[in-house]
């Protein structure tokens, strides 16, 4: 076939495009598509053959229709602050962008529910339920950018995920455009819908399923006060055993935090926020509710850091001093992005006993590869964030970080954990996969997808590998596994060929 | 503590081959949800027993025909419980039957349903496969969420073998508070304490009162209950009310519109990707959950809803809407049959 016939195609999708949706909001130069080239997971990059930002519902319908027709496939995004690269683009799909529907549409504040269009920023939900004395529980540490869309996309969690719950518990009910263009509704207003439960299916379904154009969530009472009670380890087993020992108590904080000595030194270097920088292990325990369930609680679980060998507990006398404790933890990423050229962001989770086990297999694998790794996590829930530290300009030392992370998921899986605990599958995951799924397993995925998606025309490649592609993966962990351990001598090439490693 | 996974799957290979429906049948508790199933019986009780449980972890896993006493009392050992609540029908109802009906209590709006507490579970397709889908651990998100939508499918998608749940520590403290209260100004009552950062646990409009109760941290119950009126109520008599509330709602609630969830192809490919012919009885129900009464946006329509739903209950929509609760499977057919029963009452009315 001549070259000229899929451009021709192409100039004739970008004309129907431009009769559906304003003629500037259908890009199609290479400079204007620049900021869509990838998610918050720059090292996979690809340029997108259109973006297309609609402003209605029925726009984004007629565009699903028109692609739908075209067999052109659709690559949904929200704010682009995913971690796995599900938003990523392909050369040969459209990237449909949620952004424009950004509209709060309703805030019911007896039924505490909001009503919201995909586009809606996560903390943005929150400060408009915050006059009724309401809020939204999920809280990413992107919150102030990434959008409600996203996050049923990816069924986010966030720091007060242990008590208040994931996306998927807070979401009630939404609209969705089928890859055909059809529009179906999952879940309902009521707490329980009738029929399928299509809403927990569609929530973290990484737009494999289809496009949700509008979303209502519930809201949740604004605690009366909040505590947090800051306690450092001379060890991370010793920390591990006293996030145990609150579970075991009968407490749940609304959030139990981790932070090992990379970690918690990168903190402090950054937001001052008052961390000992000579601890192993720093506890960040949130209380939360009324104030004599708060008084009650903070109390007890001070005295139980302290018995169970805490170098030092501190709890926050007044909101300033909260803000500052969480600050650190918040800014922790970037925090270790000062001191590090590059670092590679992990997310598995494992049973929360096996913490000190896992943190001290890390360290040993860590050193087999020569790179750092500083320790960030979700303890409450066994939500482990390994930052893994290295330097993209040092030739081989991504490759040597990609596997050594690869690694860690794997090891996170043989303890009884999985591979992503909230920043989904996209491509990232995509070869720890096999770890965690059966062949027949991964085809029953693939089988839930066809019946939403037939052709494979929404966000294709994504989540769910192919059974071949699970056959090279396993043969690779085998050469790898005969290999003694430590980095093997020849890095398994990424799979996905066209993916570039970013420069920066 | 027996495992028949095996003979499960035997007997599932079997009905495969003749081409026959199957029912599946655990504690037999919930048999006045959905309508009558016309596939053999496959009986899946015998397999039971608590496979894991750690508290310090806050996961229990348990073999579908589990009794929930035998698991709330295991739980209770360790001062843990199921944050759900589920009705345990005089004792005959079982993890997989309270996962397939989605059957919660009346901590429902507060902490959750049988769905939000499932972290995984083992299931055995139409195709005889046998399939794990989730885990034991909080926070998992690799691939669809399978295990979420076992509940409330009624076993259309396969046998559950195997669920394991996320538990919670049991509420140091409870009290729950009556007063009489007519149902449409319950209702805006509960919402709007609801949406208050009280200790709440569970409300409830019954026969001309209403109950609200309070669960947590001692020194926070008192508080709270002190500072509204009402009578103190013996927590014996609250389990029986709402055990007897479950079944009401339930009950009344079969019968209810249901409205088409998603495009009629797609509900059918998701089916027959598990199943392809075995697992379609010929029967259907759903329901709202307890909490959907209460909760929600009930107060919209108000006391008209409420009406409308005690007509139902003594409406026979569906017939009699006996059947294998646990066993049955909802299919297009059966939606459509429900959906246009109610079309034609209403025209009747």
């Amino acid at each position: 076939m001549s070259s000229t016939a899929p451009e021709a195609a192409k100039a004739e999708l970008v004309r129907r495009l431009r009769d559906l949706v304003a003629p500037e909001f259908v890009i199609e130069d290479a400079e204007t598509k620049r900021p869509y080239e990838c998610d918050a997971l720059p090292i996979y990059r690809e340029l997108p053959m259109l973006v297309v930002l609609p402003e209605s519902v029925e726009q984004v319908q007629s565009v699903m229709r028109l692609c739908h027709d075209e067999g052109v496939p659709v690559i949904a995004r929200g704010a682009g602050t995913g971690l796995s690269a599900g938003a990523l683009p392909s050369p040969a799909a459209v990237v449909l962008s949620l952004a424009r529907l950004d509209r709060i549409l309703e805030i019911d504040p007896l039924a505490r529910t909001a009503r919201v269009q995909p586009g809606v920023r996560n903390l943005a939900i929150s400060e408009a339920a915050a006059r009724y004395g309401l809020f939204y529980g999920p809280d990413p540490s992107s919150q102030i950018a990434c959008s409600i869309g996203g996050n049923v996309a990816e069924n986010s969690g966030g720091v007060h995920c242990l008590k208040y719950g994931l996306t998927v518990h807070n979401v009630l009910r939404a609209e969705v455009i089928d890859v055909s263009g059809e529009r179906f509704v999952a879940g309902s207003e009521g707490l329980d819908a009738a029929g399928f439960d299509l809403m927990a299916l569609v929530t973290g379904s990484e737009g494999l399923l289809g496009v949700v154009t509008e979303i209502t969530v519930r809201l949740l009472p604004t605690p009366e006060t909040a505590q947090v009670i800051m306690a450092a380890f001379d060890s991370v087993s010793l920390a591990g055993d006293a996030v145990g020992a609150v579970i075991a108590a009968g407490i749940v904080p609304a959030g139990l935090e981790m932070m090992d000595g990379h970690a918690i030194r990168a903190a402090e270097a950054f937001a001052q926020a008052g961390y000992p920088t000579d601890a192993s292990a720093l506890l960040l325990c949130e209380i939360d509710g009324t104030a004599e369930e708060v008084a009650e609680h903070c109390g007890r679980v001070e005295r139980m850091f302290g018995e169970l060998g805490a170098i030092s507990t501190r709890t926050s006398r007044n909101e300033a001093e909260r803000a500052l404790f969480w600050k650190g933890r918040k800014s922790a990423f970037p925090a270790v992005g000062r001191i590090s050229p590059d670092y590679y962001c992990m997310d598995g989770t494992i049973p929360r006993g096996r913490i000190a086990e896992v943190l001290t297999e890390i360290d040993r694998m860590a050193e087999n590869y020569g790179l750092r790794v500083a320790n960030v996590f979700h303890a409450g829930d066994g939500n482990l964030h390994p930052l893994i530290l290295f330097d993209a300009n040092v030739p081989g030392e991504f490759e040597k970080a990609d596997e050594f992370g690869g690694r860690i998921l794997e090891l996170c899986v043989a303890v009884g954990g999985c591979i992503t605990g909230e920043h989904g599958v996209g491509i990232e995951k995509l070869r720890q996969m096999p770890a965690q799924f059966t062949d027949s397993e991964l085809e029953q995925l693939h089988a839930v997808k066809r019946a939403f998606d037939p052709s494979g025309k929404l966000n294709p490649g994504k989540s769910v590998p192919t059974l071949r592609q699970c056959q090279e993966y396993r043969t690779l962990a085998r050469t790898r596994e005969s290999a003694p351990t430590g980095p093997s001598s020849a890095p398994p090439s990424r799979t996905l060929s066209r993916m570039r490693k970013s420069s920066t | 503590m027996a495992d028949i996974c095996d003979q499960i799957i035997e007997s599932i290979e079997a009905a495969r081959r003749n081409r026959e429906p199957l029912s599946i049948v655990a504690g037999a508790s919930k048999r006045f949800l959905g309508r009558t199933s016309n596939g053999s019986p496959l009986e899946v009780a015998a397999h039971e027993g608590i496979v894991s449980y750690e508290p310090g972890e806050l996961v229990l896993a348990a073999r579908a025909g589990t009794r929930l006493t035998e698991i709330e009392a295991t739980l209770a050992e360790r001062g843990q419980a199921l944050q759900f609540e589920p009705p345990s029908f005089d004792g005959a109802a079982t993890i997989g039957g309270t996962l397939a009906c989605n059957m919660s209590g009346p901590a429902r709006p507060w902490s959750g349903s049988v769905r939000d507490a499932v972290l995984g579970i083992e299931l055995v397709t139409g195709r005889a496969e046998r399939l794990r889908f989730g885990g034991r651990v909080m926070k998992n998100v690799a691939g669809f969420d399978v295990s979420r939508l076992q509940a409330g499918a009624l076993g259309a998608f396969g046998v559950i073998t195997e669920v394991s749940l996320k538990v919670l520590p049991r509420p140091r403290h409870t009290v729950t508070l009556v007063r009489a209260l007519d149902a449409a100004d319950a209702i805006v009552h509960m919402n709007k304490l609801a949406g208050t950062a009280k200790p709440m646990s569970g409300a409830c409009w019954h026969d001309g009162s209403l109950y609200v109760r309070f669960s947590g941290a001692e020194s926070a119950v008192e508080a709270a209950a002190g500072q509204r009126g009402g009578e103190r109520l013996d927590p014996a008599a609250t389990s029986r009310r709402s055990e007897a509330h479950a079944r009401d709602t339930a009950n009344g609630a079969t019968r209810r519109r249901i409205r088409s969830a998603a495009k009629r192809s797609t509900r059918r490919r998701l089916r027959s990707a598990a199943n392809r012919q075995t697992m379609q009885p010929r029967s259907g129900g759903t329901w709202p959950s307890i909490g959907s009464s209460i909760s929600g946006p009930a107060h919209r329509s108000g006391a008209s809803r409420f009406r409308r739903r005690r007509r139902y209950r003594g409406s026979t929509a569906n017939g009699s809407s006996t059947g294998a609760a646990h066993s049955a499977g909802f299919t297009a057919t059966s939606t459509r049959t429900n959906s246009n029963a109610w079309r034609n009452r209403r025209a009747a009315t």
